[in-house]
């Protein structure tokens, strides 16, 4: 952990130096999420309601999602670019150090611009809380800290099955960008807006949904019962599939030799 | 001319090799599309009387949208121009006696269609066999098949020229992050590469049809379909036109502008 601290310090004073590279990154990256919203905006804008879900409790979802999703990003980007990792062979020099190749890659970067989407998604809470309708208590707070920590889990876990597939693939998978930028793209809405069959899939093969949608219902009152309260816990177990690929890619890794 | 169909012809056959990366991003686009089909389907249950196209207009603009993505996607670049720029290759590009502008262009060009050839078919067949709302429809007839072409070019035109002004301001800033990810991720949303124009707010949307954004792929997306049509077709397209040749001119004012003061720093 102490290690941890000495790497995240170092990350953040070498992107300082770089300081309007990295302020007018973070406003890109405010104004993609931004972009988002308006469009989010426009179409509640046109039509109020989506599945009985309001324009306050739609921004609900989407700043929890878009919260989770940069704080992997944030923390966990280093599996994100992997696939440069190991075709610069950047990734050998870290196998010969004495430390877990995991803390090793997750310390590998820390992308402070991804404040930038977090910065928003702080300003779209304090718009969305008062307003949304929701009784605020202890406990349904904590449920919306579980949505963000456990889906911030998560998105970090795909970022490590997605790098655990370039050991077997060398190059960047495409697809798994679906589930990444697709999950923060499309979690804008409740999931289940999507029909029956995608929410499915989005409960028990990739548990987008349980961070997100059931424990929503729970929020806005439309469920009671603590176990949708207690739904995102639930998706935490995707990160041991997830570990589990990263672990078999890495028994059968050989250099790309550069 | 005969160099410029050259360097059409090399950056096209050297796009077309990536075949592999493009089967990867036709799986990913098809999916994106048939998500975005189900966000849309939601809205509509919740009022359709608000959905301001067809339902089946607005499955062939997502549509084709996903499988023309690399012609008119905004956020695509060619590294290796920013390279030349911020890393001095630019001077090697100088040297050859052609037009810079009309080089980088062709390049961009070729590049786009490339990437577009190799994925469109795929993705167009799969959409033509889906079931009629949610599938790509056949336009209503030949002429909104050749608005969708003439306006298609033209689109695929106002975006490579929109491009060039981006790679343009990196002469004059060194830094292509900044500029770059500003004015894409703003476009994407003026374009309609998000949602189509016409479910954005009527002030907005009426403002937006007199800019460059809505001569991208707003204009041959709906063109397709139907939705777009007559008078307000022939007077979109005018204003297409007029776009693309004010795209250029600035875009060729402003490169001549950067090369007069251009320093390549030895090496």
């Amino acid at each position: 952990m102490r290690l941890y601290l000495r790497y995240l310090s170092i990350h953040v004073r070498s992107q300082m130096e770089y300081r309007t590279s990295l302020l007018l990154t973070m406003l890109g990256q405010f104004l993609t999420s931004f972009a988002a919203l308006l469009s989010v905006l426009f179409m509640m804008d046109r039509f109020h309601q989506v599945q009985g879900f309001s324009f306050e409790e739609v921004l609900l979802c989407f700043a929890a999602v878009l919260m989770a999703f940069s704080l992997a990003e944030c923390f966990a980007r280093g599996f994100d670019t992997f696939a440069r990792m190991i075709a610069n062979g950047e990734f050998d020099r870290i196998l010969l150090r004495p430390r877990g190749a995991i803390f090793q890659v997750l310390a590998s970067k820390i992308e402070l611009s991804r404040a930038g989407r977090l910065l928003q998604a702080l300003l779209v809470f304090a718009y969305a809380l008062p307003r949304s309708g929701v009784m605020w208590t202890p406990a349904r707070a904590g449920v919306l800290a579980l949505m963000v920590l456990c889906g911030a889990a998560v998105f970090s876990g795909l970022f490590v099955l997605y790098a655990g597939l370039c050991f077997f693939t060398t190059d960047g998978l495409e697809f798994m960008n679906i589930f990444t930028d697709g999950g923060r793209e499309f979690g804008m809405y409740p999931l289940s807006i999507y029909g029956e069959s995608v929410l499915r899939v989005l409960t028990f093969v990739v548990p987008l949904a349980l961070f997100q949608y059931y424990p929503l219902l729970y929020l806005t009152g439309r469920a009671t019962d603590a176990a949708h309260a207690l739904c995102p816990l639930l998706a935490l177990p995707f990160l041991l599939p997830c570990y589990g690929v990263w672990r078999l890619g890495l028994r059968r890794y050989r250099s790309t030799g550069s | 001319m005969k160099a410029y169909r050259s360097f059409f012809r090399i950056r096209f056959l050297n796009g077309l090799q990536y075949r592999a990366a493009a089967a990867a991003g036709v799986a990913t686009q098809f999916a994106w599309g048939a998500m975005e089909i189900l966000m849309f389907r939601a809205f509509y249950l919740a009022a359709p009387a608000s959905f301001p196209m067809g339902f089946e207009q607005l499955s062939a603009y997502v549509w084709l949208q996903q499988a023309l993505l690399a012609l008119f996607a905004p956020w695509i670049f060619d590294g290796e121009i920013f390279e030349a720029i911020t890393g001095g290759g630019v001077a090697y590009e100088l040297i050859r006696p052609l037009d810079l502008y009309g080089m980088w262009f062709i390049k961009n060009l070729a590049m786009r269609l490339s990437r577009a050839v190799l994925r469109c078919a795929p993705i167009l067949l799969v959409a033509f066999a889906l079931p009629a709302p949610y599938g790509l429809s056949l336009p209503p007839d030949a002429l909104a098949l050749a608005a969708f072409a003439v306006t298609g070019a033209l689109a695929a035109l106002v975006v490579c020229a929109f491009c060039m002004l981006i790679y343009i301001s990196t002469f004059y800033t060194l830094n292509p992050m900044g500029v770059r990810v500003v004015a894409t991720s703003m476009t994407e949303l003026l374009a309609g590469g998000l949602i189509p124009l016409p479910f954005m707010p009527d002030g907005l949307r009426m403002a937006l049809e007199l800019t460059p954004f809505a001569g991208m792929q707003n204009l041959p997306l709906r063109a397709y379909s139907g939705e777009l049509a007559g008078a307000a077709l022939l007077r979109a397209a005018g204003l297409q036109v007029f776009w693309l040749a004010a795209l250029v001119a600035l875009g060729v004012s402003l490169m001549r502008a950067a090369l007069r003061r251009v320093v390549v720093q030895g090496g």
